[in-house]
C-alpha cells in the first residue's frame, strides 16, 4: 500500500519544551488512522507540522508525496482540515465560512455541501458569534467534509457534538473509507476510534508509544474476567498470564493476557464455575495504561482483598 | 447588594492582567507632563518671552484649534502645560475608553466573562470592576502627574488641578466606554463608537475655541475635553469644573448600569441579524475576506475623517480675520510656512489628520496578528492559500484603507474650504496636500507588518511607534532634542504642504522604506511558526 503521510523521528521544540520528541507516524493511503494521546501529548502540534504551519527541528515529514513546508498550495488542494480549536469570524455566517474555505481550497461541491448541512442540521444563516461550541464545530466539519480530497486531517472533530451528530460523523467517515479516502483522526473518544479506525497510533510526551491495527493492539491487551467459583480461588495467581487477582469469598476477578485465555478458562472450569462475566479488551484499557504515569492503571476496589499480587508491569 | 458580589475579585483580576501595561501608561503620561513642564521653564525663563509666545499662540487659530487656548499668558504653568492640556487629555481619554471596553465587552465577547459569571459573581460585578479600575488608574495618573509637575517646579495648586483635569477627562471617557460596551456585541465596534464620541467632543472644543468671542464659543462648554481645559490649571483654578466631569461620569455610569440590567450576557442592545446562507460570489480570496472583515471599520474612520476635514476646512478661511495686527501676521506666517495664514492652518490640520490616518493604518495592519492569535488564520492557511497571499490581503486593506481615509480627509477639507472662499481649485490643492501625508502613514503600516513577521508577540509595537513618533514631533523641539533623533519620525519628513512647496524626494524614499518594511515582514512571516 502506498503511504499517504509519514513523520520520521520528528522533533519540534518550543523554547525549552520538547513538544514532539522523535515522533514516528505513518498513514497508508485509504486507511482511517486513529491518533490518540492525552492532552498536551503533541497531537495538534503534529497536525500543524503536517500542514506546514510549524517548522521542524529535526526529522522527516512527507505528505502526499511532497514537503508540507514547501509545497503548500499543491498539497493543500488535496487535503481538508478540521482544527482542534474552531474560531469563526464573528460577523460571517456559517454558510459564508463553509463557502469561503471551499473556494480557497479550489472549489466546492454545492450538492455535497447542502447535503451535509441537512445531515448535521446546521443553520447556515447564523453569524459566527451566535453559534454554540457544537455548532461552530459543525461549521468546520462541514467545510472539511464537503471537500472532495484525498486526505482528511481531523483534530478532535467531534468535540462538542451531541451523540446523534457523532453517529452522523462516524457514518461520514465510513463512507469516506469506502470511497478509498485517507483519514487521520485525532480523538479522545475511544468508542469512536474503535468504531471507525483501521489502525491506531498512541502518542505520549511527543513520542509514539504504540502503533498498529486494532486487532494487533487487542492482542497486547488483557481480558477482564470476574467469576463466582465453587472452590478456592487461590492458585489462580500461579497461572502464567494472570494478573491483578482480587478475591472476596468465592468471587474472584482478574485480568488475563490474550494468549493465556485458553489455559485460564480451563483452570476456572476445574474449580467449578457458578457465574462468569468476561469483558473483552478495550482500547480504553490500553489507553489508560499508556496515559497514566507509572505503569498500569490502579484499579483495585477498596473492599476487595488482594490474595496475591504479581509484578504488574509486564504485558506478555 | 448581591448584584455587586465578586467585584472586588474582578478588580484584582483586572489589575493582575494589566500589571505591566497600566503602570507603564500612567508613568508615560506623568513623565510626558513633567518633561514638558521642565523644558518649557528652561525655554522661556522671562515673563516677556512667555507672554509673547502665549499671545502668539492664542492668536493663531490653527494652534488654538489643535491645543486650545492659553488662559494666563503670564503664568509659567499655563504656558508650559498648554499642549498637554489639549492633546495629552485626548490620549488620556483614549486610554480610559480602551481600559473600560477591555474589561467589559472584550471579556464578554471572548467568553471569559461567562466563565466568571458562573461563579458567585453578581450581574453588575464586571461593570463595577471596570469602573473601579478606570477610577483607580486615572486617579493614580492624575496624582502622579501632579507630583511630577510640582517636582518640575510648578505651583502645587495648579499642578493638582492639572492632574485632576486629566483624571476627570479619563474617567468621563471610561464612562463613555462602559456605555458603548453595552450597545454592541463586538468590543472593536464598542471602541469605535467611543472613539467617534471622543472625536466629536474634540471637534466641538476645537470649533468653539477658534470661534473666540462669537456665540459658537459656547460649543466648547458642550465638550468634556473643553471642560478639562476650562479647569484653568495655573490660570486661576476653577475647581468646580471638575465637578462637571465627575457628574458626567456618574451619569454615563448610571446609563451603563441601566443598560446592563436590561440585556442578557453576551448580547448587545442591537440584536444580531441573520446572515446569508451562501457566500457572495466575490468572497473567494484572502483579500476579499480581509475587505469583508475590515470594511465596516474603514467606513467608520472615513466618515470620521470626512467630518473632521470638513470642519477644519470650513474654519480655515476665517482664520485670516482673527489676526489684524500686521506684525503678528508676519510672525505667524513665518512660524507656519511661507504662504498665507489659511495655508498655515491647513498644513497643521492636515498633519493632525495624517497622524489619525496612520492610526487607522496601524490598527488595520494589526488585524494580521489578531486573526492569527484568534486561530482564524489556521483554517485559511490549511487551504490552498500561501501565507504571503493571506497576509497580503490584510496589508492591501491597510495600505489602501489609509489612502482612502486620508483622501477623504483631504476632500472634506478641500471641498469645505473651496465652498467658503468660492474657489473650486482649492479642492484639488488641499486634496493633493493631504496625499503628501500618505508615505509617512505607510511607513507605520510597514512597521506593524515587520513586527508581525519578526516578533508576533509584540503586536502592539505599532501603537508604541505611533505614539513615540507623535511625541517626538510634539515634544522634541521643546526638549531641543538632536535633529537626528527627530528625523527618526516619518512625520518629520512629510513636506509642509500647502504652506510650503512640495518636495518629491522624501515622499519617494518614505514610500520605498514602507515597501521594504512590508517586504521584510512578509519574508519573516514566511519563515516562522504560525499560531
Amino acid at each position: 500500500m502506498a503511504e499517504a503521510l509519514a513523520l520520521e523521528r520528528l522533533v519540534k521544540t518550543f523554547g525549552t519544551t520538547r513538544a514532539l520528541d522523535r515522533l514516528d507516524l505513518s498513514v497508508q493511503v485509504g486507511e482511517v488512522h486513529g491518533f490518540l494521546g492525552p492532552n498536551g501529548a503533541g497531537k495538534t502540534t503534529a497536525l500543524r507540522v503536517l500542514l506546514g504551519l510549524l517548522r521542524t527541528d529535526a526529522g522527516v515529514v512527507r505528505l502526499l508525496g511532497g514537503d508540507p513546508w514547501d509545497d503548500v498550495v499543491a498539497l493543500h488542494r488535496r487535503l481538508a482540515y478540521v482544527p482542534g480549536d474552531v474560531n469563526l469570524w464573528p460577523a460571517l455566517s456559517g454558510g459564508e465560512v463553509i463557502d469561503l474555505l471551499g473556494r480557497l481550497r479550489g472549489g466546492l461541491d454545492r450538492t455535497r455541501r447542502d447535503e451535509l448541512l441537512e445531515r448535521f442540521e446546521l443553520d447556515p444563516t447564523k453569524k459566527g458569534r451566535a453559534y454554540s461550541k457544537g455548532n461552530r464545530q459543525k461549521v468546520a466539519l462541514i467545510a472539511a467534509l464537503a471537500a472532495d480530497v484525498e486526505l482528511y486531517l481531523l483534530d478532535e472533530p467531534t468535540s462538542g457534538l451531541d451523540p446523534v451528530m457523532e453517529a452522523e460523523f462516524r457514518a461520514c467517515v465510513q463512507e469516506m473509507r469506502a470511497e478509498g479516502r485517507t483519514v487521520l483522526l485525532s480523538s479522545h473518544i475511544l468508542a469512536e476510534v474503535e468504531a471507525v479506525c483501521d489502525r491506531v497510533t498512541i502518542i505520549r510526551n511527543g513520542k509514539a508509544v504504540e502503533t498498529g491495527s486494532l486487532a494487533d493492539l487487542r492482542h497486547l491487551m488483557r481480558t477482564t474476567i470476574a467469576a463466582e467459583l465453587n472452590g478456592d480461588a487461590r492458585g489462580l495467581c500461579a497461572l502464567a498470564g494472570v494478573h491483578d487477582v482480587r478475591a472476596d469469598g468465592e468471587r474472584v476477578a482478574f485480568e488475563v493476557d490474550s494468549e493465556a485465555l485458553d489455559g485460564t478458562l480451563r483452570a476456572l472450569a476445574d474449580r467449578g464455575v457458578r457465574g462468569l462475566s468476561v469483558q473483552p479488551p478495550t482500547l480504553e484499557e490500553l489507553f489508560l495504561r499508556h496515559y497514566q504515569d507509572g505503569g498500569p492503571a490502579a484499579r483495585e476496589a477498596p473492599d476487595s482483598q488482594t490474595v496475591c499480587s504479581d509484578e504488574g508491569g509486564s504485558r506478555r | 447588594m448581591s448584584d455587586f458580589a465578586g467585584a472586588g475579585q474582578l478588580v484584582r483580576l483586572a489589575l493582575r492582567r494589566d500589571r505591566l501595561l497600566m503602570p507603564m501608561w500612567v508613568a508615560v503620561f506623568a513623565f510626558m507632563a513633567t518633561v514638558s513642564a521642565a523644558a518649557t521653564a528652561g525655554m522661556y525663563p522671562s515673563l516677556e518671552s512667555r507672554v509673547q509666545v502665549a499671545e502668539t499662540a492664542n492668536r493663531s487659530p490653527s494652534l488654538v484649534a489643535l491645543y486650545g487656548k492659553i488662559y494666563a499668558p503670564e503664568s509659567l504653568g499655563a504656558v508650559a502645560m498648554w499642549k498637554m492640556a489639549g492633546t495629552g487629555a485626548l490620549m488620556v481619554a483614549l486610554l480610559g475608553l480602551i481600559v473600560a471596553v477591555r474589561h467589559t465587552r472584550a471579556e464578554e465577547e471572548n467568553g471569559r466573562l461567562e466563565l466568571i459569571g458562573a461563579a458567585a459573581v453578581g450581574r453588575f460585578a464586571a461593570l463595577t470592576a471596570a469602573l473601579l479600575v478606570a477610577v483607580l488608574m486615572n486617579g493614580a495618573l492624575g496624582l502622579l502627574t501632579a507630583a511630577g509637575l510640582v517636582a518640575a517646579g510648578l505651583p502645587a495648586a495648579g499642578s493638582l488641578a492639572f492632574g485632576l483635569s486629566w483624571a476627570g477627562v479619563g474617567v468621563v471617557f471610561a464612562g463613555v466606554g462602559l456605555v458603548a460596551a453595552q450597545l454592541t456585541r463586538s468590543a472593536r465596534l464598542a471602541t469605535g463608537i467611543g472613539a467617534a464620541v471622543l472625536g466629536a467632543f474634540y471637534l466641538l472644543r476645537a470649533v468653539g475655541d477658534v470661534q473666540g468671542g462669537s456665540g459658537l464659543a459656547a460649543l466648547s462648554w458642550l465638550s468634556p475635553i473643553g471642560w478639562g481645559q476650562r479647569v484653568q490649571a495655573f490660570a486661576g483654578e476653577r475647581w468646580w469644573v471638575l465637578l462637571l466631569l465627575l457628574g458626567l461620569t456618574g451619569a454615563l455610569t448610571g446609563v451603563a448600569y441601566l443598560l446592563v440590567a436590561r440585556r442578557d450576557l453576551g448580547s448587545g442592545l442591537v440584536p444580531d441579524r441573520a446572515g446569508p446562507a451562501v457566500a457572495a460570489r466575490s468572497l473567494r480570496s484572502p483579500l476579499a475576506l480581509a475587505w469583508r472583515l475590515q470594511r465596516g471599520a474603514l467606513l467608520g474612520w472615513s466618515l470620521g475623517l470626512l467630518v473632521l476635514g470638513a470642519v477644519f476646512g470650513s474654519v480655515a478661511s476665517n482664520v485670516e480675520g482673527f489676526v489684524d495686527d500686521p506684525d503678528f501676521r508676519e510672525v505667524i506666517v513665518r512660524l507656519g510656512g511661507e504662504r498665507t495664514l489659511t495655508d498655515a492652518f491647513l498644513t497643521v490640520e492636515l498633519g493632525v489628520m495624517g497622524v489619525v490616518a496612520s492610526a487607522y493604518g496601524v490598527q488595520a495592519a494589526m488585524r494580521l496578528r489578531a486573526e492569527e492569535a484568534a486561530l482564524r488564520a489556521e483554517p485559511l492557511l490549511a487551504t490552498a492559500v500561501t501565507r504571503v497571499r493571506w497576509a497580503v490581503g490584510h496589508v492591501v486593506v491597510a495600505v489602501a484603507g489609509t489612502t482612502v481615509v486620508m483622501a477623504v480627509a483631504g476632500l472634506g477639507s478641500g471641498a469645505a474650504h473651496a465652498a467658503q472662499v468660492g474657489d473650486a481649485a482649492q479642492v484639488g490643492r488641499v486634496f493633493g496636500a493631504a496625499l503628501a501625508h500618505l508615505p509617512a502613514a505607510w511607513v507605520l503600516v510597514g512597521i506593524v507588518v515587520l513586527a508581525f513577521g519578526l516578533v508576533p508577540r509584540f503586536g502592539a509595537a505599532g501603537w508604541a511607534f505611533l505614539v513615540a513618533f507623535f511625541l517626538l514631533g510634539e515634544l522634541g523641539p521643546l526638549l531641543e532634542l538632536d535633529q537626528r533623533l527627530l528625523d527618526l519620525s516619518p512625520f518629520a519628513h512629510t513636506p509642509r504642504v500647502p504652506a510650503a512647496e512640495v518636495e518629491v524626494a522624501p515622499l519617494l524614499w518614505l514610500t520605498a522604506i514602507a515597501a521594504a518594511l512590508v517586504g521584510a515582514g512578509l519574508v519573516a512571516f514566511r519563515h516562522r511558526d504560525v499560531g
